[in-house]
């Protein structure tokens, strides 16, 4: 079952200037797994080598960030939408 | 001016030329301001800075812009107060405040950055700034924007204080309030950048921005007598002043404008959002993020981005991170209004009663020199002391009157 994913800007060279990609899988770690099949090399970019998402980078199934789910185990079900987000701050100090 | 090089990347050390971007293509890290330290030290002096104005544009050289500043010319150079009556309280002997409760033009540390960033916006071309804020960013953003003529658009999390939300249109801005925390805010204000060609001063201008904020550092050292506090208490939400402050003194350093630097970084947070401090506690460099629920709500970040360098930051340093209830914020804004005359925000009730937390701990001693940050003003945060006065007593307008409530209330 095919979801929608949100590329962030800098990792659009990658997917061909796309801004989403649908992919699949049954938990996030099958969905990043996917997009590498898929886009050659966004994986490393996305991920540590141990395949956690890098410390910079927040990944948010529909509204929710995934360190608030089961992290990268985290289930996916059919028509969810999952963003990939460069961590940024801001607003108070 | 111009003493900038360029971006740097803090993680990798990829280089970038001068743009409105703060993200590392590569690794996701920060970029940060890359500058030509040789050149400034060639031009700067103490008695350089202390010719310049009465305003944080006495330190041009170490702010990333290279015109003259378009707006904010007054921010800066607030009061460092000697405070010797909260410092009796505690038990301190050499206490201090840095008050930018009184920060020109919208009484926060706000203005700092503000400052720099829409002086960095006119530079770059754009027409219109925007941010996601906690409130006090709004107010400087709006005022700002309204100086230099561009448009404004700015995004809050529902549920802000009154006086930020008229503190914000009183300028003339388009504000938006977003049902979540600020952290949904600060996500949709991400994807919102991606379809218009804003100067988002906290997203895209967050590299020039955020050194804005190394000026009230610089000021603390200059004020002190051009040497850095033992201790610094710093509130802490994205973790952004924390870490330049600690630049500032080592920029001082590097320059041979101070001697060595040995300061404490201490970092303040609210219980009901204290990821930082809670990672500090923990001994960790990673932050969990949490659900926001504090009325410091100027604070109330769960998900600071630049959390790993105020970990990073407050042990490097020797330092500490601390976080108090929300009680004993309001206790802490009426300790300093009550004791130095100081009507803070709640994030300045954070710092204060997170100092006096640390000197029960030991972890602040009675004879070193202490500085408290107090960034914001308390008349902007007026409902977190709802129910904590009775309304004053009215009387008719005779000395009788008069002579029989005072000494009624004297006997309360």
């Amino acid at each position: 079952m095919p979801v929608k994913v949100r590329i962030p800007t800098p990792l659009m060279k990658l997917t061909n200037n796309q801004a989403e990609i649908s992919a699949e899988g049954e938990t996030i770690a099958d969905i990043l797994n996917n997009l590498e099949s898929q886009f050659a090399g966004i994986k490393e970019r996305i991920c540590e080598e141990n395949g956690a998402p890098r410390r910079f980078i927040n990944i948010y199934l529909n509204e929710e960030d995934i360190r608030f789910l089961e992290g990268e185990k985290t289930q996916i079900k059919d028509g969810d939408e999952i963003s990939i987000i460069p961590a940024i701050a801001g607003g108070a100090r | 001016m111009g003493f900038v090089k360029g971006l740097r990347c803090k993680e990798c050390g990829k280089d970038y030329e001068k743009l409105p971007i703060h993200v590392c293509e590569f690794c996701f890290g920060p970029l940060e301001v890359n500058y030509d330290y040789t050149a400034i030290g060639k031009v700067v002096t103490r008695k350089s800075i202390q010719d310049g104005p009465p305003s944080m544009w006495r330190y041009k050289e170490f702010m990333p812009i290279d015109e003259a500043p378009k707006v904010g010319l007054h921010t800066g150079f607030t009061p460092l107060v000697r405070a010797k009556n909260l410092g009796k309280a505690l038990g301190l002997k050499n206490l201090y405040i840095k008050n930018d409760s009184v920060n020109h033009p919208t009484f926060s540390f706000k203005d700092r950055v503000v400052a720099v960033a829409v002086s960095k916006a006119i530079e770059f071309g754009f027409d219109t700034v925007s941010c996601a804020s906690t409130g006090n960013l709004a107010n400087s953003v709006a005022a700002h924007a309204a100086e230099a003529g561009l448009k404004s658009c700015i995004i809050i999390p529902d549920g802000l204080e009154a006086g930020k939300i008229l503190g914000t249109q009183i300028y003339g801005s388009q504000l938006i309030a977003v049902h979540g925390s600020y952290d949904d805010v600060n996500r949709l204000c991400s994807e919102i950048g991606a379809n218009h060609d804003w100067a988002f001063v906290n997203i895209n201008i967050r590299p020039y921005y955020g050194d804005g904020s190394k000026s009230y550092g610089y000021e603390i050292a200059e004020q002190l007598g051009w040497k850095t506090p033992d201790n610094v208490v710093v509130p802490v939400a994205g973790s952004s002043l924390i870490t330049k402050i600690y630049k500032a003194f080592h920029e001082f350093e590097m320059l041979g404008l101070i001697g060595k630097v040995n300061t404490k970084v201490f970092a303040a947070q609210a219980t009901g959002c204290a990821p930082v401090t809670t990672a500090i506690k923990n001994g960790t460099d990673t932050i969990i993020p949490v659900k926001p629920n504090t009325i410091a709500k100027s604070i109330a970040i769960g998900n600071p981005a630049d959390g790993y360098y105020g970990v990073k930051t407050a042990k490097e340093s020797g330092g500490w991170g601390e976080d108090i209830s929300d009680e004993e914020v309001v206790e802490s804004m009426k300790l300093l209004a009550e004791t130095e005359g100081i009507f803070t925000e709640t994030a300045g009730g954070v710092t204060v009663g997170v100092t006096q937390k640390l000197i029960k701990q030991g972890r602040i001693k009675p004879d070193e020199t202490t500085v408290i940050c107090i960034t914001g003003n308390g008349l902007k945060t007026q409902e977190a002391l709802t129910g904590q006065f009775a309304p004053p007593a009215v009387i008719d307008c005779n000395i009788q009157s008069f002579e029989d409530e005072f000494a009624n209330s004297l006997t309360v």
